[in-house]
């Protein structure tokens, strides 16, 4: 059977009334116009996503979100929430748009002239992209961590501290002082580091300099955190470590995490979604998606077939 | 889902060692049936050597049973199966260790063919035993064969028929108790037939429990302790 057959194949599962809102403006790239049949799938609002889109407590809602990079579609018509308190994974192989979605959560695709992004993107019920959004202030909200820890070229206080202090989190020393050391407390890192906080952040090694970044991504309170790839750069050790925390992160955020590593998502997520060639092809509790997942590309991909 | 899947990984190494842990499983399973035949055949035609060699082999079995759990333990550990994968040696696992007890159970009924045979009694006494034995048999065989095919509705035939075996098994214990009741100089040969029968009965429910792994393996359900109603109604069988 063929991807595209089998992405067919998905049971109608609807869990929300979609709206077409810019239909028009979405076009099939030139590479794709040879495969109508997808095209009427996709017309008639079929080739849903198997499993349950939506989350019992959303922070964040996508509906029928579309990405282009000039001509090219890298994302079709997804629709997901994502839920307070819960970690969700984001899997699929490479290309199949993972991390344009994530960036669309916090307007990341912004910076790219290419990108042409339609749909709703709700945080709280708010539009993240209505024109009066403060992306400063959405960032803070909606905060990152990258796949290469990236932090600032200066102490380690200095990293934590400079998202509070631009956002005017913190009124006095003493009260930066807390946000710093809490944030360093809460990423595992205090008790490394009490001794070297005027030490470069770069000074560290890899899987403290993601947990640095993981302190300055909650430095600033941020309702939800998305994680790109965290742990490809880390050994086992640092990668248990991070993973500890994004566990004990997840009863105050929701958290929104890219990996290849298939045990990784099943050890730290709760739902997992699956993206496949820029489609959402199923979303469901980690559990069954490991064991008995409901489309066939689900499976494939998870039990390592050719797709 | 098909067999052919399990030959469809990326990983060539992979698909070669769930190949061959099948491949392992079933020859375990052929092992397992020779034993139960051979045992069958010993109690109905009162063949002491026979019922003796039977249970002399059950070590082989054992080991068997041990290799295959190693290797299902090593995958565990090496390749983190999931979905399917991760299913099949669940069901591996399980499905090893009924066959070991069946295994056990055939090796009880070589001793007490034995024990019979010396108390030369017409193996006509027997017919019953010879019937239920023919019938756990198939069904051992049925379930196997839906192991390997991967054949959830033929496991499913096999899961409902225990009930007759069952039935059956019942049977011959009346019929045992009648006999002892009217001789007593009987007692020790009908309770060895009876005890024969009971190995016999516990062997359709290893093979039931085989064809519930196999239902397991299909549709990622476990059906143990459901209504065949239920059950039916779970897997869209009529
Ligand atoms: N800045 C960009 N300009 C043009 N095309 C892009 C850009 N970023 C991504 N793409 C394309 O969009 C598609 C999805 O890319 P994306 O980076 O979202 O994939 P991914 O799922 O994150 O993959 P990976 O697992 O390799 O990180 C790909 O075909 C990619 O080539
Ligand atoms: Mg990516």
């Amino acid at each position: 059977m063929s991807n595209e057959a089998a992405i067919m194949e998905a049971p109608e599962l609807q869990s929300e009334p979609r709206r077409i809102e810019d239909a028009t403006a979405v076009q099939e790239p030139a590479a794709k116009r040879d495969e109508p049949m997808m095209m009427d799938e996709e017309q008639e609002g079929k080739g849903h996503t198997v499993g349950d889109i939506t989350a019992a407590d959303p922070v964040i809602s996508v509906r029928n979100c579309n990405v282009h990079y000039d001509d090219t579609c890298a994302l079709k018509n997804i629709n997901l929430d994502i839920g307070r308190g819960e970690v969700i994974a984001l899997i699929g192989p490479s290309g199949c748009g993972k991390s344009t979605f994530l960036r669309c959560l916090n307007r990341m695709n912004d910076t790219i002239d290419s990108a042409r992004i339609t749909g709703t993107f709700n945080l709280y019920g708010e539009d993240i992209y209505a024109a009066e959004t403060d992306v400063v202030l959405l960032r803070a909200r909606v905060g990152m961590v990258f796949q290469k820890p990236n932090p600032f070229p200066k102490s380690i206080y200095e990293n934590v501290a400079y998202g509070p202090r631009i956002h005017g989190l913190a009124t006095s020393r003493a009260e930066m002082d807390d946000i710093v050391y809490g944030s360093l407390e809460r990423a595992g890192l205090l008790d490394e580091l009490k001794s070297r906080m005027d030490d470069r952040g770069t000074s560290l090694s890899g899987g403290q300099q993601q947990r640095l970044c993981i302190a300055r991504t909650i430095a600033v309170n941020p309702e939800v955190i998305l994680m790109d790839e965290p742990c490809s750069s880390l050994d086992p050790i640092a990668t248990a470590k991070i993973e500890d925390l994004i566990d004990e992160l997840s009863r105050n955020y929701a958290i929104a995490i890219i990996t290849h590593s298939m045990h990784q998502a099943a050890r730290v997520s709760r739902r997992t979604a699956y993206f496949h060639l820029g489609r959402l092809i199923e979303v469901d509790a980690t559990d069954k998606i490991f064991t008995n997942p409901g489309h066939r590309l689900t499976e494939d991909y998870v039990t390592g077939r050719f797709g | 889902m098909e067999a052919e899947q399990f030959g469809q990984h990326i990983s060539r190494s992979f698909n070669a060692e769930l190949e061959n842990l099948r491949n392992e499983v079933l020859r375990m399973g052929g092992m397992v049936e020779n034993h139960l035949d051979m045992a069958i055949e010993a109690i109905v035609a009162g063949d002491s050597e026979l019922g003796l060699t039977v249970a002399g082999q059950d070590h082989k079995i054992n080991q068997m049973e041990v290799a295959i759990d190693e290797e299902c333990n090593r995958i565990l550990a090496t390749r983190g199966p999931t979905a399917t994968d991760l299913r099949l040696i669940v069901a591996v696992i399980k499905a090893i260790t009924d066959l070991e007890r069946v295994g056990d159970e055939a090796q009880k009924i070589g001793y007490l063919a034995s024990h019979l045979a010396s108390n030369q009694e017409p193996s006509g006494h027997y017919r019953e035993l010879s019937e239920l034995g023919e019938h756990v048999k198939k069904m051992l065989h049925d379930a196997l064969d839906a192991f390997l095919r991967l054949d959830a509705k033929d496991a499913l035939l096999v899961v409902e028929e225990d009930k007759l075996v069952d039935d059956e098994y019942d049977m011959i214990l009346r019929q045992c108790i009648s006999m002892m009741m009217e001789d007593s100089r009987t007692i020790r040969r009908f309770m060895d037939v009876s005890w024969a029968a009971r190995a016999l009965e516990r062997i359709g429910d290893h093979a039931k429990n085989i064809s519930e792994y196999v239902i397991y393996m299909v549709h990622g359900k476990d059906i143990r302790h459901l209504e065949l109603d239920q059950v039916r109604q779970e897997m869209g069988v009529e």
